[in-house]
C-alpha cells in the first residue's frame, strides 16, 4: 500500500537560531579563547550557526568558578532551596519546549516528533524529578548525611544533546555539587539555550558552567585536578581511556558507554507487537542510541515469517527532513558518523551477511541512511559484535531460549536487552539471565528519571536515574572522597 | 616421650581444593621476631589464572544460590571460625607479636563480621533496589545482582579481621573472589580457607593465593574474566601508589569496577555499605502492565 503524505514541516524560525553562540562560564556568556567552529545542520549538510570554543585556560576558569560557587553558595544552601532552583529550570524548559525541540532537530538531525515528544519533555522531567531529591538526601539509603562530592566534570554525547545535559546536571545539582559540562562538538546549541534558562532561573553564577570544544577540551576537563567527580557518556574506547587516565586519583567516576543490545523474539511472541518493538529499538533516533536493540535474535521456527513482517513494516518508515512532522527516521548527525555506518555496513556485506535495505526514497542532500537489516549474520561478524550506532539491524537466529541467552550475553557490552514472548514466567526468567543493565520485556527504549539506567561489563558503571543515580553524586561515610586521598 | 608436633603445609586454595603452586615455589613466613613460622606457597601467574577459572566456574553455583542459602553458608563460616578461635588466636599472636587477649578480640570481631554479612544476603534487593514509579503503563523495578568475579587484595595490617572484612561483603553480594592474601600473613589466610572449605561454600566461590601482590596483581587486573578489583591491600602502605596506578590502568582496559578505600579502614569499626555496593550491578526491568481493560481505572 502506498501512503501519500503532504509535507508537514515545522518552521525552523521557531528555533530562533542565532548566528553565533558563546560558552557559559561563571554566570555569563563569554568569549572562549579558542577558534570559532561551525555546527552543521545534518538535514541539509549546511552550516547552522557558529560558536566560540574554549581553551584549557578557560577550563581552568570554569573549574575555579564552579569551586567558588560550591564552597561559597551551593554547599551552604539548604536542600529545599537547591530544589527550588531545579524546579524553576524544569519549568523553564517546558516553557521554551517548542523552541528547544526545533533547535534540537536542526542541530542534531532527529525527527521533530522525537525531540518534541521525547527529548525535551523528558529533559524537563529529569529536572523536576531530581529537584525533589535535593532536600531528601537522608532517604537515599546512603546514611543520615550523604555529602556532595564537590565539582563534577561532565562530558556528554551528540545523540541526545539536551536530554543528556539534563541527565548529568540535574542529579549533580540536586546532590549539592556544582558542574562544568562539555557538550559534543557537533551539538552545542540546545545546552547553550539551556544556559539562558539557567540564567533566567537566577541560578547562582558558577553552579553550572558550559565549556565548548572538541575531545581535547573534554580530556582537559576530566583530567583537571580541581574536579572531584567525572561523569562521561560516550564511546567505550574513550571511556576506557578516561578510566586509565584517572588511575590513582581517587576521583569518583561513572561511565555510560556503548552497547550492542539483543532484542530477542521467541516463537510465542505477539509478532505485530514485536515488530513495532524491533523497529523502535533500532530506528529510534536513527539507531544512534547507546542502548539500541541492534541485534535481533529471532527463534528459527518463526524467523522467515517474522523477517517478512518486519521488512513490510520497515518499508513504511518515512526517511526525511527532521522538521517534517511525518518523518520517522531523520538525518545522521554528522559526516563522520555517516562514514562509520557506511564502513561497518560494507564490512557486513564483505563478510557475507545478507543485506536488505528499505526501498524508501531518501532526501537528495544531507546525511541519510535507509533503514537496513542484515537478515542473516553470524556471531563472529563485525556487524554482530561492534556498535554501529546507526539504523542498521543485524539478525541472528536461535533454536532454544538457552541458546538465545548465550548469544545475547556473548558480547563485552551489557547495556540493554529486549525480550518478546507471551509467557510471563519465561520473560522474567530470561530477564534474570541476561547480563545487561536495562531489560525491556515486551517493550523497548523506555526511559524515566525514576528508573535507574546504566551498563554491565564494558558498557560502563554507575547509574543515572532513581536512587542509584543520586548515589553517583554523593559520598557516604564509608566511601572514599577525593579529600581523603 | 614428648610428642613431635606435625606442622601444617600451607598450600593454595583454588576451586575448593588445596593445591601447591604449580611453580613449585615457596616462601618463608616469619613471626614478629623474624623467626621461621612456615613455608607458604608462592603463587604464580598460572595459579592466578587457575584461580580466575575456578572463580568463574563457582559463580553459577554461588550467584545462583538463594539469598537465604548464601546467608546460611556465611553464617556457617562464622560457626567454623568460632570452633577454631583458639587456633587463630595463636596464629595472630605469634605472627604479630600481640597478646593473646588482643588476638582473641580480633577473632571475636571477625566472627561477628561474618554474622553481620550473613544477615545481608536476603536484604540487598530491599535496601538497594527499588520499584520505580515510571510515567507509563509499566511495572519497572531495579534490583542488585552480583558483579561477578572480584579480585581482592587483602589488607596487611589486620590478618584475620581485615581478611574477613574484605571477603565477606564480596560473598554476601553473590560474587566469587580471587583473594590475594597479605604476603606477611599466609598462615592466617590459608587457615581461614580451611574454615571456608568446611562451610558448604561451593568450590571456587573463594580462592586464596599466597604470595606477592606486586607479582600477581598486574595479571589479575588485566585478566578479562575478572570483573572487579578491591585494592584495599594495595593502598594500605604509601609505597604502593605506583602499583595501585598500574593496577587501575590495567583494570581500565576491560572497564572493571575498582574499589579503593579513601584511607586505611579501621576494621574494628562497624562496616558501612560501601563495600557491598561496590560489587553489585543494578538491573532495571520494564514489564508492561497489560491491557487497559485489565488494569482498570475505576478502582479509585
Amino acid at each position: 500500500m502506498d501512503w501519500e503524505y503532504a509535507p508537514a514541516p515545522e518552521s525552523a524560525d521557531i528555533a530562533a537560531v542565532k548566528d553565533r553562540y558563546l560558552p557559559y562560564i561563571d554566570g555569563a556568556f563569554v568569549e572562549g579563547g579558542g577558534d570559532d567552529v561551525k555546527t552543521i545542520n545534518p538535514a541539509e549538510g549546511e552550516p547552522l550557526a557558529s560558536y566560540s570554543t574554549v581553551t584549557t585556560e578557560d577550563v581552568d576558569r570554569a573549574v575555579a568558578a564552579a569551586r567558588r560557587a560550591h564552597d561559597r553558595v551551593w554547599s551552604r544552601m539548604s536542600g529545599a532551596e537547591r530544589g527550588k532552583y531545579l524546579f524553576r529550570i524544569a519549568r523553564g524548559i517546558a516553557e521554551r519546549s517548542r523552541e528547544l525541540a526545533v533547535l534540537e532537530s536542526l542541530d542534531n538531525g532527529k525527527p521533530i516528533k522525537e525531540s518534541r515528544d521525547f527529548d525535551v519533555p523528558t529533559a524537563a522531567q529529569h529536572f523536576f524529578y531530581h529537584a525533589g531529591w535535593a532536600d531528601k538526601l537522608q532517604h537515599l539509603g546512603l546514611g543520615p548525611a550523604p555529602r556532595a562530592l564537590g565539582v563534577a566534570g561532565q562530558v556528554i554525547p551528540w545523540n541526545f544533546p539536551l536530554l543528556m545535559a539534563a541527565w548529568k546536571i540535574a542529579p549533580a545539582l540536586a546532590a549539592g555539587n556544582t558542574v562544568v559540562i562539555k557538550p559534543a562538538e557537533t551539538t552545542p546549541l540546545s545546552i547553550l539555550v539551556l544556559a539562558e534558562i539557567l540564567a533566567d532561573a537566577e541560578l547562582p553564577p558558577g553552579v553550572v558552567n558550559i565549556v565548548t570544544g572538541a575531545g581535547d577540551i573534554g580530556s582537559a576537563l576530566v583530567n583537571h585536578p580541581g574536579i572531584d567527580k567525572v561523569a562521561f557518556t560516550g564511546s567505550t574506547a574513550v571511556g576506557r581511556r578516561i578510566a586509565a587516565e584517572l588511575a590513582g586519583t581517587g576521583r569518583k567516576l561513572t561511565l555510560e558507554l556503548g552497547g550492542k543490545g539483543a532484542n530477542i523474539v521467541l516463537e510465542d511472541a505477539a509478532q505485530d507487537q514485536a515488530v513495532e518493538g524491533i523497529v523502535n529499538g533500532i530506528f529510534f533516533n536513527q539507531g544512534q542510541v547507546c542502548c539500541a536493540g541492534s541485534r535481533l535474535l529471532v527463534q528459527e521456527s518463526i524467523a522467515e515469517e517474522f523477517l517478512d513482517r518486519l521488512k513490510a513494516r520497515v518499508e513504511t518508515l518515512r526517511v526525511g527532513h527532521p522538521l517534517d512532522k511525518n518523518t520517522d527516521v531523520g538525518a545522521i548527525n554528522s559526516v563522520t558518523q555517516l562514514n562509520k555506518i557506511t564502513e561497518l555496513t560494507e564490512a557486513g556485506e564483505a563478510e557475507g551477511a545478507e543485506i536488505w535495505r528499505s526501498p524508501c526514497p531518501l532526501p537528495d542532500r544531507g546525511y541519510y541512511v535507509a533503514p537496513t537489516i542484515f537478515t542473516e549474520a553470524t556471531q563472529s561478524m563485525r556487524i554482530t559484535r561492534e556498535e554501529i550506532f546507526g539504523p542498521v539491524l543485524t539478525t541472528v537466529t536461535f533454536r532454544t531460549p538457552d541458546e538465545a541467552i548465550a548469544k545475547a550475553n556473548n558480547t563485552p557490552y551489557g547495556l540493554s536487552a529486549g525480550i518478546w514472548t507471551e509467557k510471563g514466567s519465561r520473560a522474567m526468567g530470561m530477564a534474570a539471565a541476561l547480563r545487561a543493565g536495562v531489560i525491556w520485556d515486551n517493550t523497548f527504549n523506555r526511559f524515566d528519571p525514576a528508573a535507574a539506567f546504566g551498563g554491565y561489563k564494558e558498557s560502563g558503571f554507575g547509574r543515572e536515574g532513581g536512587l542509584a543515580g543520586m548515589a553517583a553524586y554523593l559520598s557516604s561515610d564509608d566511601e572514599p572522597t577525593t579529600e581523603a586521598k | 616421650m614428648a610428642h613431635l608436633a606435625i606442622p601444617k603445609t600451607y598450600k593454595l586454595f583454588i576451586g575448593g581444593k588445596f593445591p601447591r603452586s604449580e611453580s613449585g615455589r615457596t616462601y618463608t613466613a616469619t613471626d614478629r621476631e623474624g623467626k621461621f613460622m612456615a613455608n607458604a606457597a608462592l603463587a604464580s601467574r598460572k595459579d592466578a589464572r587457575d584461580a580466575v577459572v575456578a572463580a568463574r566456574k563457582g559463580l553459577a553455583a554461588w550467584a545462583g544460590a538463594t539469598p537465604y542459602n548464601r546467608g546460611q553458608v556465611i553464617y556457617r563460616a562464622a560457626e567454623m571460625l568460632q570452633g577454631r578461635a583458639r587456633e587463630f588466636t595463636d596464629l595472630i599472636s605469634t605472627g604479630r607479636g600481640v597478646t593473646a587477649r588482643v588476638a582473641a578480640a580480633e577473632v571475636e570481631t571477625a566472627i561477628d563480621r561474618l554474622v553481620h554479612y550473613a544477615g545481608w544476603t536476603d536484604k540487598l534487593a530491599a535496601a538497594f533496589g527499588s520499584s520505580n514509579p515510571v510515567s507509563g503503563p509499566y511495572f519497572s523495578y531495579s534490583a542488585p545482582e552480583p558483579t561477578g568475579v572480584v579480585t581482592v587484595f587483602a589488607p596487611t595490617g589486620s590478618a584475620l579481621l581485615g581478611l574477613v572484612s574484605v571477603v565477606a561483603p564480596v560473598l554476601a553480594g553473590g560474587n566469587t573472589a580471587v583473594l590475594v592474601a597479605s604476603e606477611a600473613d599466609p598462615c592466617v589466610a590459608i587457615t581461614f580457607a580451611e574454615v571456608l572449605a568446611t562451610s558448604d561454600l561451593p568450590g571456587g566461590a573463594v580462592n586464596v593465593l599466597t604470595g606477592r601482590a606486586a607479582e600477581l596483581g598486574p595479571h589479575l587486573a588485566a585478566h578479562a574474566d575478572v570483573d572487579a578489583l578491591d585494592l584495599t591491600g594495595v593502598v594500605d602502605h604509601p609505597g604502593d601508589h605506583e602499583l595501585r596506578v598500574e593496577l587501575e590502568r590495567a583494570a581500565a582496559q576491560t572497564l572493571k569496577r575498582v574499589y579503593v578505600p579513601g584511607s586505611v579502614p579501621d576494621f574494628a569499626e562497624p562496616p558501612g555499605t560501601g563495600r557491598l555496593r561496590a560489587f553489585l550491578e543494578l538491573k532495571t526491568v520494564w514489564h508492561p502492565t497489560g491491557a487497559v481493560s485489565l488494569a482498570g481505572g475505576s478502582a479509585y
